[in-house]
């Protein structure tokens, strides 16, 4: 009994590890498929409607309550140690840096990775993949990359959608509900928010976020069993692991880009 | 150069680790005819469309199409290749998110240079020739499955290729498309001077058609000829196929033990 | 749906995203104050500098005229040589005093510059000679404790 688990548990790594190479390679034809991609940019600009503007309700609502959340919250705490005045500050810096980024990488998984996925798998299991291909069209260069590139693009869009919204929301919280006063809102939230160090690696860590999130969604779509259950499987591990990958790789980016302040 | 055999497999074996799907297989298609490859499910027939196809290569011997071999092509000389080859699918597989017009537009917008013009000539002509000109701006989730895969077939033949492959066209038809479907392969064999390879397992209809017929059966050919050879033969395999017999060399029961063991009676 | 409709869309999504990332880079955030092209540094050496970190405003008058540029440790003097890069705009006297503030009382700690009166002006890579350190607090704890330990002595 006990030999059976492990034979299984080293059989599973083994599949994993097999795995991981075989989405490295993917990736690889990705990117060296990637002239059609720009090339027809209207396929492209297709899917950047299909990933990104459909999920412009759940990115600028969630936005949205995030911000004002963190506006309520933020303010408890604060008026604790008399810094009421660093609200604008807490909610700017907490959303460009950290939030924005993740939270929007999450919905956008959740939303437009497991649709991708969906639709690549479906594509496959009723044969229009291999009816591209043997139409002598390749279906990673008209199919897959456009969506790739889709999701570069629009991911970093969305999460400066998410920190924008999501400090509105604050504003409308901190200013207008709460009282805080306006001026010192947004003066203090300018002189802590600096552009390179906190802007602009939120927007490096949003567009890896799409890199990565697109990337597993079109791999576990193109690999998925051409049946029912392989489609759902596949579509529940896209949400799950580009889920986990986004929080492990914010750790990792977070460390690597915020060491210096110290 | 001009080749009588259009498509030539020598010898080929194929399968998947342990499992030999094919296992030396001999056979030739000759232009402008109509060849049948039948046989029960999952013998590799459509595994031979593959290899033909190049979607897989050959764990042994050679598959020749128009005098080169597929297996050893490099990518873009296959692709050449499949440009001048044609494939149904065995439900279609249409593009779900264009419309009919533009499934059948597709190869041509792809690898040619036409003017707009001239491709909606071309697609209003392929779909006039399989009956569906009026449909051409539904989407294929408006169709009916023999609608959708006459708007396949016209979609295949759309760069006028040498070859077309079907897969199982006629699974699941009804008596009406299943006739519409097997005239129009006919026809169109014999007015493009195209070589058609069909797989099925449908008898009635195929025999109807086909200038030739290969059985496959447990890897390897076990019996060919005209649709009259094959009416006629008595190799017990055939037999049961064609007549379409309950049990015979393919068995009714799947192996299992006694029966009176089973049921606790006797043994 | 109809291609150019999409193309809208689409348009409209990107014009919102460059908007929104706009506004996050002027409305809430600052640029760095000082760019290498328009600014000048000096050194000023301090034997405690307290809690000041790179990137610390360096501040004249209250307002900021540079950033702190470099922090570095010399072991020969056993001092702390800290760069400062202010802005092209703004000239110092040489006799310019620089010292470690805080703003507010538990805030981040920044560089003051006062200026002195001489004519003459610091250039690029001068040095600042006359500097305060920040204060301590441990050491003003200190300070008054001892000082009120002295009060309280019998004379």
């Amino acid at each position: 009994m006990l030999k059976r688990s492990i034979e299984n548990l080293g059989n599973r790594t083994i599949q994993g590890v097999w795995r991981i190479g075989f989405a490295a390679r993917f990736f690889l034809a990705m990117l060296l498929h990637s002239g059609t991609a720009f090339r027809r940019f209207g396929l492209t600009v297709r899917e950047m409607y299909f990933s990104g503007v459909l999920s412009l309700i759940i990115i600028l609502v969630s936005g949205l309550f995030v911000g004002m959340v963190l506006g309520l919250q933020g303010y408890e705490t604060l008026q604790r140690f008399g810094s009421e005045s660093a609200l604008g500050t807490l909610v700017a810096l907490s959303l460009v840096r950290e939030l924005g980024p993740v939270l929007a990488g999450l919905l956008f998984a959740s939303r437009a990775g497991s649709a991708i996925t969906a639709e690549i798998g479906l594509m496959k299991a009723t044969e229009q993949l291999s009816a591209m291909e043997m139409m002598a069209v390749d279906p990673i260069a008209r199919v897959v990359a456009p969506r790739f590139w889709a999701g570069v693009i629009s991911m970093p869009l969305l999460a400066a959608l998410f920190s924008a919204m999501g400090i509105f929301g604050g504003y409308l919280v901190g200013v207008h509900l709460i009282g805080v006063d306006e001026g010192t809102f947004w003066s203090q939230m300018k002189s802590s928010v600096d552009f390179e160090q906190d802007i602009l690696n939120g927007v490096i860590k949003s567009a890896v976020f799409g890199v990565t999130i697109t990337t597993i969604a079109l791999f576990e779509g193109y690999d998925a069993p051409p049946t029912a259950e392989g489609v759902s499987g596949a579509t529940t591990r896209t949400v799950v692991t580009s889920s986990l990958a986004v929080l492990a790789l914010d750790f990792v980016l977070t460390a690597f880009m915020f060491r210096g302040l110290n | 150069m001009q080749h009588d055999n259009l498509v030539e497999i020598e010898d080929v074996a194929f399968g998947y680790g342990a499992r030999q799907v094919l296992k030396g297989v001999n056979l030739t298609a000759k232009r402008g005819q109509v060849i049948a490859i039948m046989g029960s499910s999952g013998c590799g027939k459509t595994t031979l469309l593959r290899l033909i196809g190049g979607q897989i290569k050959p764990g042994q011997g050679t598959v020749r199409v128009a005098g080169e071999s597929v297996g050893e092509l490099d990518p873009a000389s296959l692709y050449r290749l499949r440009r001048k080859m044609g494939m149904l699918f065995q439900f279609g597989a249409l593009f779900t998110d264009m419309s009919v017009f533009d499934n059948v537009a597709f190869q041509l917008r792809e690898h040619t240079d036409l003017p707009e013009d001239a491709i909606r000539d071309l697609v209003l002509m392929k779909l006039h020739a399989v009956g569906l000109r009026g449909a051409a701006q539904l989407m294929p989730a408006e169709l009916s499955g023999g609608m959708a895969r006459r708007v396949a077939l016209a979609r295949a033949i759309a760069l006028e290729p040498m070859l077309v492959m079907y897969d199982e066209p006629f699974a699941g038809l009804d008596p009406i498309s299943l006739g519409v479907t097997g005239n129009l392969i006919r026809r169109l064999t014999d007015t493009l001077g195209l070589t058609s390879l069909v797989v099925t397992h449908d008898v009635q209809e195929s025999l109807k058609i086909v200038d030739y017929v290969y059985f496959v059966s447990e890897g390897v050919i076990v019996a060919e000829g005209s649709a009259d050879d094959i009416r006629a033969s008595d190799l017990p395999f055939v037999h049961q196929f064609v007549h379409g017999e309950a049990d015979g060399p393919v068995p009714f029961h799947y192996p299992a033990p006694s029966y009176a063991v089973d049921l606790r009676l006797g043994g | 749906m109809n291609r150019t409709v999409l193309d809208l869309w689409v348009g409209l999504f990107v014009i919102a995203g460059v908007a929104a990332l706009l506004f996050l880079a002027l409305k809430v955030g600052s640029t760095s104050a000082v760019n290498t092209s328009d600014s000048y540094e000096v050194v000023a050496r301090f034997e405690n500098i307290g809690g000041l970190k790179p990137r610390a405003p360096v501040k004249s008058a209250g307002v900021v005229v540079g950033r702190v540029a470099d922090i570095r440790f010399d072991n020969e003097t056993y001092e702390a040589a800290v760069t400062l890069r202010l802005d092209k705009r703004y000239a110092f006297p040489k006799d310019t005093i620089a010292a470690i503030m805080t703003s507010g009382l538990l805030g981040e700690q920044y560089v003051g510059l006062e200026a002195g009166g001489d004519s003459a002006k610091l250039k690029d890579k001068d040095r600042i000679l006359i500097t305060q350190d920040a204060v301590v607090l441990e050491n003003l704890i200190g300070h008054f404790l001892y000082g009120k330990a002295q009060e309280g002595a019998p004379q």
